[in-house]
């Protein structure tokens, strides 16, 4: 897995790339928590993911459930058709927010 | 790690022997995709096997194995007329299949999918008797056509 991390109009926005799986679900999950410790909105930018397991979508629920305790928005972009399938299977589809484009997550986290 | 020749004449597709590391998982998924592709299935397919062997696989790293990463896992793929058969073998301490039981998804919380996912995208998953009962053995089968 690679990663990437950047600030653009007062949110993190991580990029990760390859496969979250269980040998680099750790990393992503810190990668996450790190973030949203921060204390601003997080964008997750799943484009370039080409698989995900049930242990890369717990660092995503973690991420979620940590964002919430401290109030600041999180949210995935731009959704792989792979990564997308296996978050449907876990039927959480409906338990993140998910974004078509970085914009619309971008303007959404804003007005939260 | 050994990787027996594929023989399509008695329905063998795969026959893998790897140890219980997580950094083996990528080279597996590779493998499956491989040997289901060979049979003619189309994307959804080919992605449910590679879902239920790489999440099974966590399962005996992760609980059977208890994260030791020389414990030695075999996986067969064979092809029964209509059906793809997967075998994951481990030689681990004996897991009760009453204690494996898929999570209440409407309790979102970090983990516990892994077992739901594979019983989602197979038609049938048991465990078997294992040979010399050493180990643990678990048939999946789903229909391809």
């Amino acid at each position: 897995m690679e990663y990437e991390v950047r600030d653009e109009d007062n949110a993190s926005i991580v990029t990760l790339r390859g496969d979250i799986d269980l040998e680099s679900s750790p990393q992503s999950r810190k990668i996450l928590l790190e973030c949203i410790d921060k204390g601003q909105a997080v964008l997750v930018d799943m484009s370039g993911v080409t698989y995900i397991d049930s242990s890369g979508i717990a660092s995503l629920v973690e991420a979620l459930q940590k964002s919430r305790q401290n109030k600041c928005y999180f949210g995935l972009v731009t959704v792989s058709e792979g990564a997308l399938r296996v978050i449907n299977l876990a039927r959480l589809d409906k338990v993140f927010a998910i974004h078509d484009t970085l914009e619309g997550g971008l303007k959404e986290a804003a007005s939260s | 790690m050994k990787h027996t020749t594929p023989d399509h004449k008695n329905g063998l597709l795969l026959s893998y022997k790897f140890r219980s590391r997580p950094d083996q998982l990528k080279c597996v998924r590779a493998k499956v995709t491989e040997a289901v592709t060979s049979c003619g299935c189309i994307d959804n397919i080919i992605q449910d096997f590679v879902i239920a062997v790489d999440e099974a696989c966590q399962n005996i790293i992760r609980h059977a194995y208890q994260g030791q990463p020389d414990g030695e896992i075999i996986l067969e793929i064979c092809k029964e007329n209509d059906d793809i058969v997967v075998l994951l073998r481990d030689f681990a301490h004996r897991v009760d299949p009453n204690l494996i039981k898929p999570r209440d998804l409407d309790d979102v919380k970090p983990g516990g999918l892994g077992t739901y996912f594979i019983r989602e995208v197979m038609d049938e998953v048991t465990f078997m008797p294992p040979p010399q009962n050493v180990g643990n053995l678990l048939k999946m089968r789903k229909r391809i056509t």
